[in-house]
């Protein structure tokens, strides 16, 4: 008995077929599942040097091999393909109901390949595929694609990632949403779901999962019940992340404005608290979480009454302060606004503060934003340009290109208040006062991400000076890489690792009693180190080099004017020293290659 | 008859769904979710509820079983299944207004929430992270609801 279904679903939209494959048993052990398998199969199936909205451009899914079982926090998919937005590899998280979905169909993984003739969607119905037309439903907004393909198929149980009009458009930044609130938001998977013409995924899954000790799995699996109900997940639990918002404007770590400041005079207009005590409906959880971090916000009254939306802090950072706006209401507006047509909040709202910036310079005229007074702190002007970006109209035909794109098109400068990495915009973390951060982010596989990286943990632990980066943050740096790429390939939630005293060995438990499979607490984290040199050799196979592993002018050129951290800078020796560090940590070349010998110890034999 | 049943506090319920998997683990040894008593119910994304069965006095899923296969067992209100007289004909399932029985179509026959009677608690009740399930008699659930209402009251007041 094992928690793995042991199976890939391959669709080919090319040709209208479908078929399985058993999952390779080497694969299980060395990837896990997740990010991992999806990075593999990636991996293998992409022709390099391919365009990223060529339909042999593969879009894969992968769901942990704790999935389906009691494991709290398990109900994850990762998806990877190649990007959109950065030409290297692209890799997203979702969770909810639909994962749990496709693991219960019987499969490990998706993968779709080919691009379909006509609009369509599939039907993926335990070990049937259904290619069905979706022409009408071509244009139609995420939440409503998913009430209509249930209606549809007269089965409320089925379980729909879905396309919104962004990913149709191909805004570059695309997503893929599933269970109304949920969404793989970065690196524009959702875009090449467009350019595949595939409207959504539909599955119903009513297989079993098995498990190895079924003892042991309900014994930690309650044990972790508990656990999370704690101080471990408080955050979570109670304001949910934009508690965020107080916590780092006070660390001069709030990216305001376009990254000219780090501190917001409106952070408190919106804050958690702020939109807890005001707009907080009703708190949920993704299907198998004992933790329940998702708030989802009701507006009841004023011009955006009727809006309803889960808001994360990296949505908040991004349509709030980053655009200036200190207006609770306004952004929750415009996260609905992205969730429906579904595209990356981060990017849009960063997309949206560069336009900002360009407006006021005199780059972008008030002609070009349809008569839009694009100044900073107006939430109503990040509404008009989340509706023009999400219907790829007026100024939206730029900004859905992301800022990188689209500062090469208008020119003047605006390069250096682009902020992204390898064509990703920025979360909200300011890397000024947060030096491992700052390093994590440059040298990041898939861009700016806070996610993959996880080194603003170094920064915020209090066991390093944030203001000042070294050379030893190389070494902390990759192991939260490590660490992150462990949990993504298990499919489990960042926000249960506090919940974990020896994350590794607990979790070699975990996997022990899910999959019977026999892993050390060292063998799990060598395939953290495995997935994490997987996606720098993809990278490099794609044209990556040493030029790519740095962070936008802005952060060297412009020390940060307010707060506590007022005056720091971050200077481009400051992070050369720090990625050195990091190379060295890594055992790859002062050029950051990575060295045959190294593939060798991983096993990479690629 | 002392008659409890699964309730569930619909302000608690994050519709996480752990009763599912900790219920249907005990029922079939495995993670076999259509086979769980108790499913969860998300009619809008900020609403979600679980249910099993509700134990009614008028049982219509008895009365609607055309091969008396369904009874009600004396010393708990429980709802038995005769196996072999069941023949998945599903009339209890649309009988069931809370959608509480399930067919398994390995067997061919219904499933319905037994109060995991063997067992010193329910499974699905041991299960939730948020105690938002527990075995109670209708009368404490309209005790719960009148405490309830009066702490607002007197808040109010």
């Amino acid at each position: 008995m094992s928690s793995f279904q042991g199976r890939l679903l391959i669709v080919d939209l090319s040709t209208r077929t479908f078929r399985t494959e058993p999952l390779d048993a080497s694969y299980c052990r060395e990837y896990l599942g997740g990010g991992g398998l999806a990075t593999r199969l990636l991996w293998d199936l992409s022709r390099p040097g391919v365009d990223p909205f060529d339909p042999d451009n593969p879009l894969v899914f992968a769901v942990g091999p704790l999935t389906g079982t009691m494991v709290p926090a398990a109900s994850k998919y990762a998806v990877a393909t190649k990007s959109p937005l950065t030409g290297f590899i692209g890799d997203s998280l979702s969770s909810g109901a639909w994962p749990l979905a496709l693991k219960r169909a019987g499969y490990d993984a998706l993968v779709i390949l080919g691009a379909a003739e006509a609009p369509s969607y599939i039907f993926i119905d335990d070990d049937r595929v259904y290619f069905r037309p979706a022409r009408t439903l071509w244009g139609a907004d995420s939440w409503e694609t998913e009430g209509r393909i249930r209606r549809d198929l007269g089965d409320e149980s089925v379980r729909v990632a879905t396309i919104g009009p962004a990913g149709e458009k191909l805004v570059r930044y695309a997503c893929i949403g599933n269970d109304y609130s949920r969404q793989a938001g970065r690196t524009g998977a959702g875009a090449v779901m467009g350019s595949k013409r595939l409207k959504a995924i539909a599955v119903r899954g009513t297989k079993p999962v098995q498990v190895a000790d079924v003892e042991t799995l309900r014994r930690v699996s309650l044990d972790l019940y508990a656990r999370s109900q704690g101080a471990a997940t408080a955050k979570y639990r109670v304001l949910g992340t934009p508690a965020n918002v107080l916590a780092l404007n006070a660390l001069a770590a709030l990216p305001t404005r376009n990254f000219r400041q780090s501190t917001f005079e409106g952070a408190e207009r919106v804050s958690g608290e702020w939109l807890y005590e005001r707009y907080k409906a009703k708190v949920v959880a993704c299907a198998g979480c004992s933790i329940g971090c998702d708030h989802i916000y009701r507006v009841s009254d004023g011009p955006h009454a009727g809006t309803q939306v889960g808001m994360e802090y990296e949505s908040l950072y991004a349509l709030g302060p980053l655009c200036g706006v200190d207006d609770a209401a306004a952004v929750l507006r415009s996260a609905e606004l992205c969730d429906r047509y579904g595209m990356d909040t981060m990017s849009t709202g960063a997309s949206i503060a560069w336009a900002m910036e360009c407006y006021e310079r005199g780059l972008i005229s008030r002609e070009e934003t349809g008569g839009v007074d694009l100044r900073f702190g107006d939430g109503a002007a990040v509404i008009a340009l989340v509706e023009q970006i999400g219907l790829r109209r007026g100024l939206g035909q730029l900004l859905g290109e992301g800022v990188k794109r689209a500062a090469e098109t208008v020119g003047g400068g605006s390069g250096r208040w682009a902020m992204h990495v390898k064509g990703l915009e920025m979360p909200g973390y300011e890397p000024r006062s947060l030096k491992t951060l700052a390093l994590g982010l440059a040298v990041g596989t898939r861009g700016a991400c806070h996610n993959r990286s996880s080194a603003y943990e170094v920064d915020l632990s209090a066991k390093v000076d944030r203001l000042n980066g070294e050379r030893g943050r190389g070494a902390l740096a990759m192991i939260q890489e490590d660490y992150s790429a462990v949990l993504d390939s298990l499919g489990l939630c960042k926000f249960l690792r506090r919940c974990f005293d020896a994350f590794y060995s607990e979790a070699s438990e975990l996997f022990r009693a899910a999959t019977g499979l026999e892993m050390t607490a060292e063998e799990l984290q060598r395939v953290g180190e495995r997935v994490s040199n997987l996606k720098k050799a993809f990278n490099i196979r794609e044209g990556w080099t040493r030029d790519d592993d740095t962070l936008p002018e802005r952060i060297f050129e412009e020390p940060l004017p307010t707060g506590i951290a007022k005056g720091t800078r971050l200077t481009r020796e400051e992070l050369a020293t720090m990625i050195e560090g990091y190379y060295e940590a890594r055992g790859w070349t002062n050029e950051g290659l990575i060295p045959p010998e190294k593939l060798a110890e991983l096993g990479l034999e690629i | 008859m002392y008659r409890r049943h699964i309730v569930c506090d619909p302000a608690e319920c994050t519709g996480c769904r752990l009763c599912e998997f900790a219920c249907a683990l005990e029922k079939t040894g495995s993670f076999d979710l259509e086979l769980s008593r108790i499913r969860v119910a998300a009619p809008q994304p900020a609403a979600a509820i679980s249910i099993a069965c509700q134990l009614c006095e008028g049982v219509p899923c008895v009365v609607a079983c055309p091969r008396q296969a369904l009874s009600v067992r004396a010393e708990d209100g429980t709802i038995a299944l005769e196996k072999g007289l069941c023949t998945g004909c599903g009339w209890c399932i649309e009988a069931c207004d809370f959608g509480a029985i399930a067919l398994d179509p390995g067997t061919k026959s219904v499933v319905i929430c037994d109060l995991c009677r063997e067992l010193p608690e329910p499974r699905c009740v041991e299960s939730c992270p948020k105690r938002a399930l527990s075995l109670s008699p209708q009368s404490a659930v309209a005790g719960r609801l009148r405490k309830k209402a009066a702490e607002q009251l007197l808040k109010e007041s």
